[in-house]
């Protein structure tokens, strides 16, 4: 099976400093890939790599086979990258419609993106009621679902997650996942950065954990769960 | 009337400002280049009116689009307070080449329209003036309508809310930066010409008061609201009506000034939004890029000051000399400058207002009072600096692009009120027949003389900043500006320490005032401008941060090489505003500094 989505010997820097150690990551089609850490372990960079919002300095992203190192977000974007950014990042002052549709800013058939609007709803009905609301205005949980909504209506190849539970209700974080794990059985790709690492692996197919910018561990979600060392890893611990 | 005229201005630069996330200090001139245009079409080619406007709207939108390209894509990592530089460089090069190009004089601008008049109650309305009332609404209306129905559209709403969110969904940010520099350029370029057949004359500085009150407006409605600044523009317009009404004409501009002062104080965020502090801006406290100063020999420095000092005796042209005691008098102003931008990190661009009240005061002081010039030269320096230091202490709690508007405001004002308080400064007259400096009765009156005497002060400043500058008190600002939060943890009252930096820089800023007062023999509110507020800034950024010998040399250069190279003369202002986007480019942490 061939990655989707491949990080091959990624190294990145902030001035002198190193995020990113030979960073090695593989997505596959129709998975749930999650990449554990703790804070400033380099998984929000992973994420700005992916995009393109930050370069690194050696290695490559590929994207199904082909190298897209030198892509511009927006060509990564329209290549079928779709992101639910850190902190939801909606456009606050736009309403929750206008949110969901810049979603498929880059789709033409516009007839379709109609349709398929009607359809997400019925996954996100507490979206539905909020429609001409300015995105500004709703709650963490709701805003996190209107993030959601508004990747999936671009259509994603890959829909990139990062900390989709941050800042949430314990109700909340159970709501989201459940919701990921229906998109991805309803057909999309989906890679996760989380802090929250049970939680993850629980509905995850593979995970990886990065500590200080290296990967430190790496596998099937179920060995994950078992292997004792990851709840130390990713809390920062001495023990690896 | 006057208000639809400064709609299409605050239109464009909160349309900018929310896109770009700055203000952009270049947009007077677009507005003049407009003028320009529309006047070459009406006058050589005899256009008519809808032909000139399309034409108009062309030029200016392309002129945006460079100015996006040259001096603002280059910097847009750089953080907002160096866009605001590299925007006002750009305007003083489009102003002065106008100034080459077209001619420094006013040109008239004959209106192409039929001169109708409608009764209307007690006045009449012209037919310009309707013209003018349905080019606001109309593009008002369309700005509306493209931002709010169109896909372009959504895609620049999107960008000014959150850049990189906007990158996320595919959107191409570059080009929304793009788009908003062309249809803001369009509409300053508009707005220049409808100015200009509305006063049917134009004149190649017309643009800076523009640029003024469209950031009045733009800021009085909350930067980046577009329906904000429509009832900015009309609120300066009736304001400004009334004081013309009341006070007289030549209180326009001040009303303007005082009022954007008053929103940066008390509504910094506009009238229409809640009173809330203040978005941090994580550049504001090191806006000129870290830098170490080179390492010299310790005997360089004396060294160098007693070759200057020797220096009249082996050159006898009085007219170098002269030149390089302009350059002493200039280095003065960069070091005190420095104090507050380089060593404390606070932007100021309004310097030349500190200069004002020390050459005003000691013209005040020694032709009305009879003050002795000795005794002026110390007085005077204190007055200026007390007056400046009260007229800057409620705005140095802002920060960034903030504290700069307000800093230029403030300079504007101190020459404004000099032009309004005709019973103290005479007005738009001027002081004139200042005496020449003199101690104890011998007036200095040669060239090496007053040459010795710029040089000495400039030592003087240059001692008290390094021993400042090494004790107790010089590490406490420079902890202001690497963190103005963790300097206020560790008890560093900032606003204290701010006040003791622009204190003591106004004080040896109004030295060079006093200085330059005494030699010119003639001061005017025009004397000290806006511009010379840019120029030091260049020569500190030219010798780099926090680097008293740069500041020096910064000056020196800048003063010295357009007097050597005659030819430069007329393109000083260019080679200025050249420099400084060139320096922020390529060296931004100076001449005489390296990177750490």
């Amino acid at each position: 099976m061939t990655a989707v989505l491949r990080l091959e010997n990624v190294n990145t820097f902030y001035g002198a400093v190193q995020a990113h150690f030979d960073l090695c990551l593989d997505i596959y089609p129709g998975e749930i890939t999650c990449l554990l850490g703790g804070n400033a372990s380099g998984k929000s960079t992973a994420m700005k790599v992916i995009f393109g919002l930050v370069r690194p300095r050696s290695g490559r992203v590929l994207l199904a086979g082909e190298d897209a190192t030198q892509w511009g977000t927006p060509r990564r974007v329209a290549w079928g990258l779709r992101s639910v950014p850190e902190a939801r990042r909606l456009f606050p002052f736009m309403t929750v419609r206008e949110n969901l549709l810049l979603g498929a800013y880059l789709r033409k058939d516009r007839r379709q993106v109609a349709e398929d609007l009607e359809r997400l709803l019925d996954l996100f009905p507490r979206v539905g009621e909020r429609l001409n609301q300015a995105a500004g205005t709703l709650s963490g949980g709701e805003q996190q679902m209107v993030a959601m909504a508004r990747a999936l209506l671009g259509k994603p190849r890959v829909l990139c997650m990062d900390e989709p539970t941050m800042g949430l209700s314990p109700l909340w974080v159970d709501r989201v996942l459940e919701l990921v794990q229906t998109i991805n059985r309803q057909g999309t790709t989906v890679f996760m950065v989380e802090q929250n690492a049970r939680a993850a692996l629980q509905i995850a197919h593979r995970g990886y954990v990065l500590r200080h910018g290296v990967v430190t561990l790496s596998g099937t979600a179920a060995e994950l769960l078992d292997n004792p060392l990851v709840e130390n890893a990713y809390l920062g611990g001495k023990a690896i | 009337m006057i208000g639809n005229l400064y709609m299409l201005t605050a239109i464009g630069i909160t349309q900018i400002y929310g896109v770009a996330g700055v203000v952009n200090f270049a947009h007077g001139s677009v507005y003049m280049a407009g003028a320009y245009i529309g006047w070459m079409a009406i006058t050589w080619l005899h256009w008519p009116l809808v032909p000139v406007i399309l034409l108009v709207l062309a030029g200016s939108a392309l002129l945006g689009l460079a100015l996006e390209r040259l001096a603002v894509r280059p910097f847009a990592r750089a953080g907002s307070t160096i866009l605001l530089l590299t925007t006002i460089a750009a305007g003083l090069i489009i102003d002065n080449a106008a100034q080459v190009i077209w001619g420094p004089q006013t040109q008239a601008l004959p209106n192409p329209l039929p001169q109708w008049h409608i009764r209307l109650g007690a006045g009449t309305v012209s037919l310009l003036d309707l013209f003018i009332l349905a080019c606001g609404v109309g593009t008002a209306l369309l700005l509306h309508l493209f931002l709010y129905r169109s896909r372009a559209g959504w895609a620049v709403r999107a960008t000014a809310q959150d850049r990189d969110a906007a990158l996320q969904m595919g959107i191409d940010v570059n080009r929304v930066n793009r788009y908003s520099f062309a249809l803001s350029g369009a509409f300053a370029g508009l707005s220049g010409l409808l100015v200009g057949l509305y006063f049917s004359n134009i004149y190649p500085t017309m643009g800076a008061s523009a640029t003024l009150k469209g950031t009045t407006a733009a800021l009085l409605g909350g930067l980046g609201n577009v329906p904000g600044a429509i009832l900015g523009a009309y609120v300066l317009g009736i304001a400004e009506t009334f004081s013309v009404e009341w006070l007289g004409s030549s209180y326009r501009n001040l009303v303007a000034v005082l009022l954007l002062i008053a929103v940066l104080l008390f509504r910094p965020n506009g009238l229409l939004s809640g009173r809330r502090a203040l978005n941090p801006e994580p550049t504001a406290g090191t806006f000129i890029p870290h830098g170490r100063p080179l390492r010299f020999p310790r005997w360089l420095i004396p060294a160098s000051a007693v070759l200057a000092a020797a220096l009249p005796l082996f050159v006898a042209n009085p007219y170098a000399l002269q030149v390089l005691a302009i350059g002493w008098v200039f280095a003065l102003m960069a070091v005190s400058l420095n104090l507050i931008s380089g060593t404390t990190g606070q932007i100021s661009l309004g310097h030349a207002g500190f200069v004002t009240l020390g050459a005003y005061a000691t013209a005040i002081l020694t032709s009305r009072l009879g003050l002795p010039f000795s005794v002026s030269l110390l007085v005077s320096p204190v007055v200026a600096a007390v007056i400046g230091v009260l007229l800057c202490y409620p705005a140095l709690r802002l920060r960034g692009q903030y504290l700069a508007i307000a800093t230029l405001g403030l300079g504007e004002a101190i020459s404004l009120i000099a032009l309004n308080w005709d019973s103290v400064t005479q007005g738009p007259l001027g002081i004139s027949g200042i005496q020449p400096a003199a101690f104890f009765g011998y007036e200095i009156w040669s060239a090496a003389g007053v040459y010795w005497l710029d040089l000495a002060a400039l030592l003087a400043c240059v001692w008290a900043v390094y021993r400042l500058s090494r004790s107790h008190l010089g590490r406490a600002l420079r902890a202001v500006r690497e963190d103005e939060v963790a300097a206020r943890a560790f008890g560093i009252g900032l606003a204290r320490y701010k006040s003791i930096a622009f204190g003591v820089s106004a004080f040896f800023a109004a030295v060079a005032g006093v200085l330059l007062a005494h030699s010119y023999s003639y001061i005017a509110p025009d004397t000290f401008t806006f511009a010379l507020s840019i120029q030091v800034l260049t020569m500190i950024i030219l010798g780099g941060r926090d680097n008293v010998g740069g500041a020096v040399i910064g000056a020196v250069i800048l003063i010295v090489l357009p007097e050597t190279i005659r030819f430069l003369g007329e393109y000083r202002y260019i080679l200025y505003g050249l420099l400084l986007i060139g320096m922020l480019r390529f060296r931004p942490y100076g001449l005489l500094n390296s990177t750490t």
